[in-house]
């Protein structure tokens, strides 16, 4: 998930059934959560019977949401890759390009993450990937 | 305005998203939308046929509509005829809508599915993707129905393309978790474990995730991965950097894929096979040396991929607890992240600390990082790096260094968050107990609980200390001066008083010898709080004054006095009332005899299970909680503890209310209101543990 600073959902990607309210309802606790923090705490947060993995870029927070077993770390970077990888691809991202392309944002995610877990992890051949989509009519 | 990429233009909709940002207000942004939705609609019932181009930008719009927060009715229809389109942009965008916008609608699933049996029979692996990831993201039944047995072939299928092979393998672990029974993976389970000696990373990471959820569920089919895993695990770990170019992060190779190799390893014991097992131990032991090289770089990608891999292998060292060079290094490893500059790494260092301090190999060498540990539950800033120090004290606790730690956890607990508090008190309260050589230090620590954080302890806890000084003769003197001394604190906590007052009326004789605690100063010492507590607390304190007439003859006439108060007497409350009604007449009655069999001494409690233990274990769910085994310190001083878990509320005050009032039948815990049948008939039946006798009036 990506959130703004003010709350605005850029990016959300559900891996388990919600509804719609059950959506609105989690992403507002994602974000009460997650904007309090600051450089002092863990990028680590206790959330329901989960734990939210978090990186703040700029004006916009990326969390994952896992299970409790799962690596921290592994998916701190895991961000990071994703975060290179939107860079690498709207040279020099900014917040505008992911709104203005979202529904390409949702290919990149695709490409790096499916069914809840980490799918792709070489920059390069993501970006070859996404390359060869773009030429695509 | 950003550059929109040449491919696919849709000017249209990067106007209309301006057109949004523009908006000053929500009503103009409502106002804007409406009007976007009604030019849709209009050319989506509109007579002549759109192109894919304005399909898709339409569909694309809704979708952007939708997102924003506002509800969509339409579309479906438009969205599931793109993904008949021979575009892939068209597709694309058809594919994200039906995935977000999920919609029941038979006749559409029919439809959509059918797009998706299409595209996966294209053997175009674009389009195939597309499809897999559509039934991975929405993993409905209908779906699974439909592709569930499709899917493993294209995964193992010779021609089958890399990246399709990727999505395959996640697609089917989506489905597997939400319809298990529909996914065949018997035939399917030797080829889909081949896939870890695939060329591509990618595929062995995709693979490496599904096995490992079909592996939780049915370890057996999937042994034959071990030695896959290892092997592979086995040459990441040891390559140089040139060997994985592609899969190669800030100079740590193939971090993710070894991270979830390791992971996969969890799901088994150690390999029985010695070769195996020894190049396992090379392995692990490659990765721990790793650690203590100068880093490559000093970015913190680097070192966090690094140390990603490095925390899973301890955790599996951990798991599979069996070779002590490994733990004690490990330990060592964890000990000097205790101190690391980075908050991240203190965290993980505590936390896997925890499941260390548990393995009898390494017990030892996690005791050594005790100071650090206090030290960081003093210093540490964020609340939950402190909670992990907390459940590392709790882990490493033994009989050498009880006593210091449960001083530190009480000291904690002073300035604690309330939200962790009743967690804290749960163990400091498990912690005096398993550990006492002195029941008066267990006596002191649970009072100075109370007396610190008295609303997080819960009844599990101060029932417990009171079961422990019925059952322990040695401490009962002790706990009745204790508790009479700690009363006269001008504001004590209700569950002081509680205590207070059953001990009290127990054991108060024990000290009503000193003028100090006379027991005339007993009385009025528990009767002015009496005022102050709770309905429950004043039923308890009822029944330490008619003890107190057993014990006291001397006191009888003041405390008669008190129960046949107007405000006892006709207590609004019926419990009160009834108990105050019925010792009167008790005292009034009874000869000293039957009064002093009526209210003898109680006497001890059979052993169970911990209630405290069993509440702890609730709250942390999943956690690793220690056992109180069979080295904890005996109440009775015999036998072993039954392993009941039968967690009886209220059994303390029941007990005694039973015993006055058991020709009520009532037995059952919790003040419930019973029928008063007058004292003519006490006790018509027999209850394991207590004598009766027949009052005859």
């Amino acid at each position: 998930m990506k959130l703004d600073i003010s709350g605005k959902t850029r990016l959300a990607k559900w891996y388990m059934q919600f509804d719609d309210d059950e959506k609105q309802k989690l992403i507002e606790e994602v974000h009460a959560v997650v904007t309090v923090r600051d450089a002092k705490h863990t990028n680590f947060v206790e959330f329901r019977n989960f734990k939210i993995i978090y990186r703040r870029y700029a004006g916009l927070y990326f969390c994952i949401c896992v299970d409790v077993t799962d690596n921290n770390l592994a998916y701190l970077e895991g961000i990071h890759n994703f975060v290179e990888v939107l860079n690498e691809y709207f040279h020099n991202v900014c917040e505008l390009d992911l709104v203005f392309n979202f529904y390409k944002v949702y290919t990149v995610v695709d490409e790096m993450f499916l069914a809840g877990e980490i799918r792709e992890t070489s920059q390069t051949k993501v970006l070859k990937q996404l390359l060869m989509l773009q030429s695509l009519e | 305005m950003p550059a929109v990429s040449k491919g696919d233009g849709m000017r249209g909709l990067a106007v209309f998203i301006s057109d949004i940002r523009n908006c000053k207000s929500k009503e103009a942004e409502i106002k804007r939308i409406n009007k976007e939705l009604a030019n849709i609609r209009s050319k989506f019932k509109g007579d002549k046929a759109l192109d894919g181009y304005s399909k898709k930008k339409y569909v694309c719009k809704l979708l952007f509509i939708f997102l924003l927060g506002h509800d969509i009715d339409f579309g479906h229809m438009e969205a599931v005829n793109l993904l008949s389109s021979n575009k892939y942009t068209e597709k694309q965008i058809g594919y994200l809508f039906i995935s977000v916008l999920v919609n029941s609608n038979s006749d559409l699933i029919r439809l959509i599915n059918n797009a998706i049996k299409n595209d996966l029979g294209s053997r175009n692996p674009t389009f195939m993707n597309l499809a897999l990831h559509c039934i991975a993201n929405v993993g409905s039944r209908e779906m699974a129905e439909a592709f569930a047995s499709e899917i493993p072939r294209i995964l193992v299928a010779g021609d089958t393309m890399d990246s399709v092979k990727q999505s395959a393998a996640l697609c089917l672990l989506r489905l597997n978790r939400t319809s298990p029974d529909l996914v065949p993976m018997g035939e399917w389970t030797a080829r889909v474990v081949h896939l870890l000696n695939d060329q591509h990373l990618g595929v062995v990471t995709a693979a490496t995730s599904l096995i490992t959820t079909l592996a939780q569920k049915s370890p057996d089919d999937f042994k034959t991965a071990i030695s896959l895993a290892v092997t592979r695990l086995s040459r990441i770990v040891t390559s140089a950097c040139i060997d994985l170019q592609d899969y190669t992060y800030y100079f740590v190779a193939a971090p993710w894929l070894s991270v979830k190799l390791l992971r996969l390893l969890q799901c088994y014991p150690p390999p029985e096979d010695a070769a195996l097992r020894s190049r396992l131990t090379e392995c692990l032991e490659t990765i721990l040396n790793k650690a203590q090289e100068p880093p490559k770089s000093k970015k913190v990608q680097h070192s966090n991929a690094k140390n990603a891999v490095l925390f899973e292998a301890i955790s599996l060292i951990i798991h599979h607890d069996s070779e002590p060079t490994l733990l004690v290094r490990a330990c060592n490893q964890l000990g000097q992240f205790l101190q690391h500059r980075e908050t991240n790494l203190r965290y993980l260092a505590l936390e896997s600390m925890c499941t260390l301090a548990s393995s009898e190999f390494s017990h030892e060498a996690v005791k050594t990082h005790m100071e650090t540990v206090i030290n960081a539950l003093k210093t540490e800033r964020d609340v939950s790096v402190r909670q992990r120090a907390v459940d590392l004290l709790y882990a490493m606790c033994d009989r050498s260094n009880s006593k210091q730690i449960v001083a530190e956890m009480l000291s904690y607990l002073e300035t604690a968050d309330y939200s962790i508090r009743e967690e804290i008190v749960l163990k400091v309260a498990i912690l005096a107990e398993k550990y006492a050589v002195d029941y008066t230090w267990y006596v002191d620590t649970i009072l100075n609980l109370i007396r610190i954080a008295g609303d997080y302890v819960s009844e599990e806890v101060w029932y417990r200390v009171i079961q422990i000084v019925i059952n322990r003769d040695d401490v009962q003197g002790y706990a009745a001066k204790t508790v009479f001394e700690a009363l006269q604190a001008p504001a004590c906590h209700e569950n002081l008083v509680k205590v207070g007052g059953y001990i009290l009326g127990e054991f108060g004789n024990l000290i009503a010898g000193d003028s100090r605690s006379s027991p005339l100063v007993q009385f009025n010492l528990l009767h002015s709080k009496f005022h102050l507590c709770s309905v429950p607390t004043r039923a308890l304190l009822l029944s330490a004054y008619i003890k107190f007439i057993n014990l006291f003859p001397e006191v009888k006439g003041t405390i008669q006095d008190v129960l046949r108060s107007d405000s006892q007497l006709r207590n609004a409350d019926v419990e009160l009332q009834q108990r105050a009604v019925e010792y009167l007449r008790l005292s009034c009655i009874a000869s000293t005899d039957i009064l002093a069999t009526v209210l003898e001494e109680m006497p001890p409690f059979p052993e169970r299970e911990s209630s405290i233990l069993a509440k702890l274990k609730k709250k942390k769910g999943s956690m690793n909680v220690p056992d109180i085994d069979d080295s904890k310190k005996n109440m009775n001083g015999n036998g072993n503890v039954e392993h009941n878990n039968n967690n009886e509320p209220n059994e303390v005050t029941t007990k005694v209310y039973v015993r006055i009032t058991a020709k009520q039948n009532c037995f059952e815990p919790g003040f419930k209101h019973c029928q008063s049948r007058g004292l003519a008939h006490i006790f018509s039946k027999i209850v394991p543990g207590f004598t009766y006798v027949k009052l005859k009036c």
